[in-house]
C-alpha cells in the first residue's frame, strides 16, 4: 500500500466532513445506537456515532459491548443495511383518481432527497453494486432506485473488527473497500493519535476531500492502516468455500440436509429483511372508502412467505423446506445465472439475526460434504 | 368379402401376430356390429367377451342417482373395450354404448382364457399385447382423476 | 411500472366463471405477439397477469379471457363497457410463429389454456399457406367448460385445420370424446419429426401432454409450453415468478421445452 493519494483526517476533520456534506444538501446518515443495536440514522455530529462500542455476534446472537478505546467505527454490521434507504421498505408508486367516466393515474415522482452514507463497509459496497445490477442493469430500470443511487455520496470505512459471523473474505467482498465509494476511511484508533487515513474514490469524493483539513499520509500512517485491514482479514468469524456453489446447490435439490434445516427454520423471513442484497418486493393496492382515490405501494417481500409463490389453489413452494432451499439456492447459485455474480457478500447478518441461528456457511458445508453428485 | 382372419389381422392389436397363433385366436373370434345407442355390455353382467373396435365410437358409462349417466371414457377404432374378462369374477364394471354404428371383433373370453391355459407361450403373447393397452388406460384414468381443469386449474 | 388507463369496450361470457374483456387504451398500447400477457389493474383492488386471447391482427383493442378466481379477477369480470381499468404491457415471450413456418403445428390446449393459444391459432389461420398441417387438440373438464364454442365450430367447418375436443367426463348429451387430451394424439394426422408443438394448460396437463408428444416422435426442441407463476411486477424485479434461474415474466411465459426440461419435473422448485 503506497501513500500516494492518501491523507490523514482527525476527528475534528471528520466533523468538518459531516458539516460539508450537510451543507451540500445531503441527508447525512450513519451508525447510531438505538434499541441496543447499531442502526443507521440521521447524524449531525461525530458525537452521534457509537464511540467506544463494539458488537458480539454469533448464530442468533447480537450484543453490544463496551470497548477499551474510543473507536468510532469499532463494530461490524447491524441488522440493517443501506438498502433501507436505497430500496426502501415502502415506496408509493402511483396514485389514481376516479373522475367522470375515467381514471387519472399520477406516478409518484422519484425522490429529490440526496443521501450521504457514513461508514459503508466493503461488504455493503459490494451489496450496493449487486443491487445496482438488479435495479439498473436490466431491461427495466427502477426510477426510484436510480434517483436515490445517483445522488448518494458514499463514505466507506475499512473494517477494523471482523464480526463473529463475518465471512466477506470468503466471498471476495472485503474486508478492504476497493471501489464503489466516494471517500474511504481507515480508522486508526490507537496511539499515538486517533486519526483516519482517508482516500478519494471518485471525482465527487476528490472535490469534497479538497475542502477538508487533511495532511498527507506518511508511510507510517499507511502502514498502520494496512495492519488494521490485515488483522481484520485474518479474524473473520466464519469462512466458506464459494467457488462451486453455482452447480453444487441445484445438483443437490433432493439432498436430505434440506429436511434437517427445514425442521429448524421458522420461515420468519428475518434473513431476507436483514440481507443487503435481497430485493424481492410485492405491491399493495389501496383505496379510500368511496373508491375514488386509489394507490399502489411497493413493499419488501420475502420468498419465505406462504403467499410468495401463490397461484390460485395453492403455493408452488408450500413447504418450509422448499422455501428455505429457494432462498439459499437463489442467493448462491441462480444469482449467477441472472446477474453474473453471487448474491452473497458474506456480511453474516442472516446468521446473526436468525432466531434459531441457522448458519448458511454450515448448511453449504454439510451439503458439500455429502454431495449427491 | 373378407374372412375373419383378414379382418382380425388388420386390427392394430394383432399386428405382427404369427399365422399359427392367429388361427388359434380366430377360433374364439367373431365379427360383430352395433347400431347407434346399442349397448355392448352392462355393468354387473358376466364379462364373457371383449371387443376390439374396428370402426365407430363407444362410450363407457356409469349411472349414478342424482347425477344421471356419466360418460367417463370414449373409445374408438383400434381400442380395446373390456378388461374385466381377464380376472375373476369376470364381471363388467361399466356399461358400454355405441355412439354411432360400431364394427368390432368380439372375442369369447372363456375360449381365449382356455387356450392360454393350454398353451403358455400363447398366453404370454396375449398378455404382452394386452399390457400396453391396459397400462395406457390406467395412466389416462389416473390423469382424469387428477381433475386438472377443476377449481384450481 | 405505472399502468395506463384503458377502458372496457365490450365484455361477454365465454364459459362458466370465464369472461372475455375487450379493452382499449388511448394512446393504444403496443401491439402484442401471440403468447404475451398484460398486467390488468382493477383500481383499488389489485393487478393480475392475463394473457391476451384475441386476434393479433386487430387494430383496435386487446381481448383478455379471464377466469374469476380471486378478488382482482372477480372485479375485472364484473366490469361493464366504459369502465376504466389499468393496463401495463404487453410482456413476456410469445409463441414461436416464425419457427413454425413450413412445419406441421400441433396445438394442445387444456382448460383455460386455450385462451393464450388462441392468438397463435388466429395467426396460423390468417397466414395459412405459411404452415403445414394444423392440428388443435383441446381437453377440458366437461362440455359446459368448452371455451370459444362458436369459434371452434366455425374453424371446424374449414377444411384446413384438424380439431378434436375431449372432456374428462360428460353426460349423455355429449357425443364427442371423453378421456384425457393425450388420447387424441394417436389419431391426429401430422408429421411428428417435423412438427412444432404448442402446449398450454394446467402444469400437470402440460407435463403429460409433453410425454405423449415425445412418445409420438416430436423433438424436445420443437415443443413449446406456456408457464404460469405468481407475478407482481412483470419486469423481472420483484422476484415472485422465479422458476429456477428463469423469470417467467421475462424469460417466459413461453419456453422451449428442452431448455426447461430438467426443472419441470422438480417438485416445489
Amino acid at each position: 500500500m503506497t501513500s500516494a493519494g492518501k491523507s490523514v483526517l482527525t476527528i475534528d476533520g471528520l466533523q468538518v466532513l459531516l458539516d460539508t456534506l450537510r451543507a451540500g444538501g445531503h441527508r447525512v446518515l450513519g451508525p447510531t445506537i438505538h434499541d441496543q443495536a447499531i442502526v443507521y440514522d440521521d447524524i449531525a455530529s461525530v458525537a452521534d456515532l457509537p464511540r467506544g462500542w463494539t458488537d458480539e455476534q454469533d448464530g442468533g446472537r447480537y450484543r453490544l459491548k463496551r470497548r477499551g478505546d474510543g473507536a468510532l467505527f469499532g463494530f461490524a454490521v447491524g441488522p440493517q443495511s443501506w438498502k433501507t434507504f436505497l430500496h426502501p421498505p415502502m415506496q408509493l408508486l402511483w396514485r389514481a383518481t376516479r373522475g367522470v367516466g375515467s381514471v387519472c393515474v399520477v406516478p409518484e415522482p422519484a425522490t429529490a432527497e440526496r443521501f450521504a452514507f457514513i461508514g459503508v463497509r466493503a461488504c455493503e459496497l459490494q451489496a450496493i453494486a449487486l443491487q445496482d445490477m438488479v435495479f439498473l442493469g436490466g431491461r427495466h430500470q427502477d426510477p426510484h432506485y436510480r434517483a436515490r443511487r445517483d445522488s448518494a455520496f458514499l463514505v466507506a470505512v475499512n473494517c477494523a473488527v471482523a464480526g463473529g459471523t463475518c465471512f466477506c473474505a470468503s466471498m471476495n467482498a472485503g474486508p478492504e473497500a476497493v471501489s464503489g465509494f466516494d471517500l474511504v476511511l481507515t480508522e486508526l484508533a490507537d496511539a499515538p493519535e486517533h486519526v483516519f487515513v482517508i482516500e478519494a474514490g471518485s471525482d465527487a469524493g476528490r472535490s469534497v476531500l479538497a475542502g477538508l483539513p487533511v495532511r498527507l499520509a506518511s508511510d507510517a500512517d499507511v502502514g498502520r492502516a494496512g495492519a488494521v485491514i490485515a488483522r481484520t482479514a485474518a479474524s473473520m468469524g466464519r469462512s466458506m468455500r464459494a467457488d462451486d456453489l453455482r452447480e453444487l446447490l441445484p445438483r443437490n435439490h433432493a439432498h436430505p440436509r434440506w429436511e434437517e434445516v427445514a425442521d429448524r427454520c421458522l420461515t420468519c423471513g428475518n434473513c431476507t429483511m436483514v440481507c443487503p442484497t435481497c430485493f424481492c418486493t410485492s405491491v399493495e393496492d389501496s383505496s379510500d372508502l368511496t373508491g375514488a382515490e386509489t394507490a399502489r405501494t411497493r413493499r419488501w417481500d420475502s420468498c419465505f412467505t406462504m403467499d410468495f409463490s401463490h397461484l390460485h389453489g395453492g403455493s408452488v413452494r408450500a413447504s418450509a423446506l422448499s422455501r428455505y432451499r429457494q432462498w439459499i439456492t437463489h442467493k448462491f447459485s441462480t444469482w449467477h445465472d441472472q446477474f453474473g455474480a453471487s448474491g452473497c457478500v458474506g456480511c453474516g447478518r442472516c446468521i446473526t439475526w436468525c432466531p434459531v441461528g441457522i448458519d448458511i456457511t454450515e448448511e453449504v458445508s454439510a451439503i458439500r460434504s455429502s454431495d449427491l453428485r | 368379402m373378407e374372412n375373419l382372419e383378414q379382418i382380425i389381422r388388420k386390427h392394430p392389436f394383432f399386428a405382427d401376430m404369427p399365422a399359427a397363433v392367429m388361427c388359434v385366436v380366430a377360433e374364439c373370434a367373431r365379427n360383430v356390429r352395433f347400431e347407434a345407442r346399442q349397448c355392448l355390455c352392462h355393468e354387473g353382467h358376466a364379462a364373457d367377451q371383449f371387443f376390439l373396435l374396428r370402426h365407430g365410437r363407444v362410450a363407457l358409462e356409469v349411472s349414478a342417482p342424482g347425477r344421471g349417466t356419466i360418460t367417463f371414457k370414449t373409445l374408438r377404432e383400434g381400442d380395446l373395450v373390456g378388461v374385466s374378462w381377464l380376472v375373476p369374477p369376470y364381471r363388467w364394471s361399466h356399461d358400454a354404448r355405441a355412439l354411432a354404428l360400431v364394427g368390432a371383433v368380439a372375442i369369447d373370453a372363456a375360449c381365449l382364457r382356455g387356450k392360454c391355459e393350454a398353451d403358455h407361450d400363447l398366453g404370454y403373447d396375449m398378455m404382452k399385447r394386452f399390457m400396453p393397452a391396459l397400462i395406457a388406460q390406467l395412466q389416462s384414468a389416473q390423469m382424469q382423476l387428477l381433475d386438472v381443469y377443476g377449481a384450481y386449474a | 411500472m405505472v399502468p395506463q388507463v384503458a377502458h372496457v369496450r365490450r365484455r361477454w361470457r365465454d364459459g362458466p366463471a370465464v369472461w372475455t374483456l375487450d379493452v382499449e387504451a388511448l394512446p393504444p398500447a403496443p401491439r402484442f405477439a401471440p403468447g404475451q400477457f398484460n398486467m390488468l389493474t382493477a383500481f383499488g383492488v389489485g393487478e393480475v397477469p392475463i394473457s391476451v386471447s384475441g386476434d393479433p391482427a386487430h387494430r383496435r383493442g386487446m381481448t383478455h379471457t379471464i377466469r374469476a378466481v380471486g378478488p382482482v379477477t372477480r372485479a375485472l369480470v364484473g366490469m361493464r363497457a366504459g369502465d376504466a381499468l389499468g393496463l401495463r404491457g404487453p410482456f413476456g415471450t410469445g409463441w414461436p410463429m416464425d419457427e413454425a413456418a413450413g412445419r406441421d403445428v400441433v396445438v394442445m390446449a387444456g382448460g383455460v389454456g386455450l385462451a393464450p393459444l388462441r392468438p397463435a391459432l388466429y395467426r396460423l389461420l390468417a397466414e395459412r399457406e405459411r404452415y403445414g398441417r394444423i392440428v388443435l387438440l383441446y381437453g377440458t373438464r366437461s362440455p359446459a367448460d368448452i371455451l370459444f364454442r362458436e369459434e371452434l365450430a366455425a374453424w371446424r367447418r374449414r377444411f384446413d385445420i384438424e380439431i378434436e375436443i375431449t372432456v374428462d367426463h360428460a353426460g349423455q348429451e355429449w357425443h364427442g370424446h371423453v378421456g384425457v387430451v393425450t388420447t387424441l394424439l394417436a389419431h391426429a394426422t401430422f408429421d411428428a419429426a417435423h412438427s412444432i408443438a404448442l402446449v398450454c394448460g394446467p402444469e400437470v396437463m402440460m407435463r403429460f401432454s409433453i410425454v405423449a408428444l415425445r412418445d409420438a416422435g416430436v423433438r424436445d426442441s420443437a415443443i413449446y409450453l406456456s408457464m404460469e407463476r405468481n407475478m407482481k411486477c412483470a419486469v423481472g424485479l420483484c422476484g415472485h415468478c422465479q422458476f429456477g434461474a428463469l423469470f417467467v415474466c421475462s424469460d417466459g411465459p413461453v419456453f422451449r421445452y428442452d431448455l426447461v426440461q430438467d426443472r419441470l419435473a422438480l417438485r416445489e422448485l
